[in-house]
């Protein structure tokens, strides 16, 4: 079992997201995060989905969401070739006392407070899952309250595969090599 | 003009001829509309023989095939139609009528989110929101059903659409889709791979499925099989491709296919899938097939390739571009002896059946019926023992062998059997079923009697569900459990009620005599045939 990210640029019709979500349960794929938003082009939306399978696994996937008429594009987010982010709320239980060492870690992870209450704190981080997980392990110590994930965003480098939304879709076709 | 006119006039555009359907008051304004047209509407019984017909239309004509119901209970009976059509790649559009649009997701009456519901068994679907979309909307429908890998295509339209007036009708002369461009050309390099191992094979096979048919390239595909003798065998959906009795022509493979048919796929050096899915019931073993033998998986599909087993050389396209393509290659391959090898298995891996004198033998009936038949016949196969056994001994001269091979829907075969006839009313066609699947569509008499719709039906009666009595019997020990159909209607009075002929055959002394008189005219008749209850397939 290996994780692969998978950026997709969709058409952006009503349904489109219950057409992706809706392949990958139906044919046991499984999702591990799922976001999306529209792009600069107001006709398309940008999804980002973490998966993991099998070899198998991973290209059936690739070919079955490919063949969804609303799927305009599905690549590979490669690490090395991308960068990928999370957006992290999480509400830890700090009294006046513990204030002092809770912000002093967020500020090691360029993390932001961003609500402050009685009791308590909400801090926001960005970052890798990774980053993510290493900041989450390091208030085992506190009591962390609630969290919300975004899941992650990701986009791939350079000006390489950038797919010109305009363009002709001559590059798309699923020759085999 | 209504958005009603607006999608008659899409349909007379796309050259339909007849739509399938039953109305209810959310699609009323379409069937209102369609009174000022020519398009033919045929009043089926239920809503799933409606998708039935259009299949059989759609697979006779290769254009998608129309039907038309209402919201709620008319779009959900129309589901296993659709996921029927699915499972075979068989192009439909379907219209469904829908509740006012103020009503969406109110759970008002007679709504039902059949877009959502249908989602898993059609290549795609529509929910008009407005007017203004029904000319693009159904120029894409036809264009996506009948594209690529074929399949069905649903558009779903409230009322209130239906009755908006639209200002102007303009059908589109193209299709500008941006996420949509199915690869029909195969990709010259593969093919050049293809032409290399056919050179070097020594045991060549190619396994023909229903993408030959669909993409209508029975014609190049025996041309270049017969300049160059590769034999051919073939999956359920591929039966017709080859004529039965074609010297190169080994048979139907899988699990209840021909014990010769196997044995040549299995003993193959070289293996050419050709729109064929490498399924469950043709390839049980599929990672077994491929470990001693060059496999090439053909498939306009590229999501097929590699799923059930990893092709060698995978090439993405049509079949009929690519054995066009082939035939444009000059090369020499030499198997004389391959061929030797799979004639003998034709004459020595025969199945010995031994008849109950007392009953209708189906092998010996079917061939006959096949022998005697018009040779360009449509013979309709219905799901059961009676599937496997015109599978196995139905001969197919320059006719069609239609059945639900994908999804194996018991009544598949009236309906069906009814749009291939209105398809092509000078060809013979004949449904043949067992006691279980005609009364699955018995109630489809009456359109055919409305209509005038002369399809032939021979109905292989044995008082059980046959298939699933055989599976009781091997599995569990003679333990039947639910598969008596005792209360069936007696046929004569069947056929009586619906104004139809009506022959029976008990045994097969009076074979030769009830054929001819059988197909000896062109009105619909109804045959019975009686079967001993326990005979097999296997």
């Amino acid at each position: 079992m290996q994780k692969r990210v998978f950026q997709l640029l969709v058409d952006n019709t009503s349904g489109v997201l219950s057409r992706i979500s809706g392949l990958f349960s139906r044919r046991g794929y499984n999702i591990e995060s799922i976001t999306a938003g529209v792009t600069v082009d107001p006709r398309f939306t940008r999804v980002t989905i973490v998966t993991c399978g099998d070899d198998e696994i991973l290209e059936q996937i690739e070919k079955q969401v490919g063949k969804l008429i609303d799927v305009r594009n599905i690549k590979e987010l490669r690490p090395e070739e991308s960068v990928y982010r999370e957006l992290a709320l999480i509400k830890v239980k700090a009294d006046p006392q513990q204030r002092q060492s809770i912000i002093a870690v967020a500020d090691i992870f360029r993390a932001k407070i961003i609500d402050v209450s009685k009791d308590s704190l909400i801090i926001e981080l960005t970052g890798n899952q990774a980053k993510i997980e290493a900041f989450m392990n390091l208030l085992d110590g506190y009591e962390i309250l609630e969290s919300a994930r975004t899941g992650i965003a990701g986009l791939g480098r350079g000006m390489e595969n950038v797919i010109h939304l305009e363009s002709d879709m001559e590059e798309q076709s699923h020759f085999p090599s | 003009m209504i958005g009603a006119d607006a999608i008659i006039k899409c349909l007379e555009e796309e050259g339909v001829k007849y739509v399938f359907g039953y109305p209810g008051v959310a699609i009323c304004p379409f069937y209102n509309s369609i009174l000022q047209s020519e398009i033919q509407t045929i009043l089926i019984r239920t809503e799933q023989n409606a998708a039935h017909a259009a299949s059989g239309m759609a697979r006779l004509t290769g254009r998608p095939g129309v039907c038309a119901v209402t919201s709620g209970p008319g779009a959900t009976n129309v589901i296993t139609g659709i996921a029927t059509a699915f499972a075979d790649s068989i192009p439909l559009v379907c219209i469904t009528g829908q509740v006012h649009t103020d009503l969406l997701g109110s759970d008002s009456f007679q709504e039902a989110d059949i877009t959502g519901a249908v989602e898993s068994f059609v290549k795609y679907s529509y929910l008009v929101k407005n007017v203004a979309d029904i000319p693009r909307i159904f120029r894409e429908a036809f264009h996506i059903a009948n594209t690529g890998r074929r399949g069905p295509v649903l558009i779903d339209i409230p009322i209130n659409i239906q009755n908006a007036p639209i200002s102007k009708f303009q059908y589109p002369a193209e299709v500008n889709m941006r996420t949509y461009k199915p690869t029909v050309k195969g990709h010259a390099v593969q093919i050049k791979k293809v032409i290399r191992e056919l050179e070097r094979a020594k045991r060549p096979i190619i396994c023909v499925g229903g993408g030959v048919l669909l993409s209508e390239a029975r014609d190049d595909l025996r041309e270049f099989v017969e300049k160059y003798r590769i034999p051919v065998v073939s999956t359920m959906m591929g039966i017709s491709v080859m004529p039965t009795e074609h010297p190169l022509y080994f048979g139907m493979v899988g699990n209840h296919g021909k014990a010769c048919a196997n044995r040549a796929m299995n003993e193959s050096d070289l293996l050419i899938m050709a729109g064929a899915r490498v399924a469950d019931r043709a390839v049980s073993q599929p990672d077994l097939i491929t470990r001693d033998k060059v496999l090439v998986h053909i498939d306009v599909d590229p999501a097929e390739i590699g799923k059930n087993a990893g092709p060698t050389i995978p090439l993405v396209g049509d079949v009929k571009h690519i054995f066009q393509d082939f035939a444009r290659e000059e090369f020499n391959c030499e198997h004389e002896e391959w061929l030797q090898t799979l004639e003998e298995y034709r004459r020595t891996l025969v199945v010995m059946r031994s008849p109950n004198p007392a009953y209708v033998d189906p092998a010996a009936f079917i061939t006959r019926l096949s022998e005697k038949m018009d040779p360009d016949g449509v013979y309709v196969a219905d799901v059961g023992q009676n599937q496997i056994w015109s599978c196995s001994y139905h001969i197919v001269k320059e006719g069609r062998f239609l059945t639900s091979g994908g999804m194996g829907t018991m009544g598949y075969s009236i309906p069906a059997a009814m749009g291939a006839k209105l398809a092509d009313k000078r060809r013979q066609v004949i449904a043949v079923c067992g006691d279980g699947s005609f009364q699955m569509s018995m109630m489809e008499l009456a359109t055919m009697r409305q209509y005038d719709i002369p399809v032939k039906i021979i109905v292989l009666k044995n008082g059980y569900l046959g298939m699933v009595r055989e599976y009781q019997h091997y599995t569990y020990k003679d333990h039947y459990s639910v598969v008596d159909l005792s209360g069936s209607p007696m046929l004569d009075k069947i056929a009586a009620a619906y104004d139809m002929r009506y022959q029976l055959l008990e045994n097969m002394g009076r074979v030769e005599e009830v054929l001819d008189t059988f197909l000896g005219d062109d009105k619909s008749v109804l045959l019975e045939c009686l079967v001993d209850p326990m005979d097999l397939v296997k």
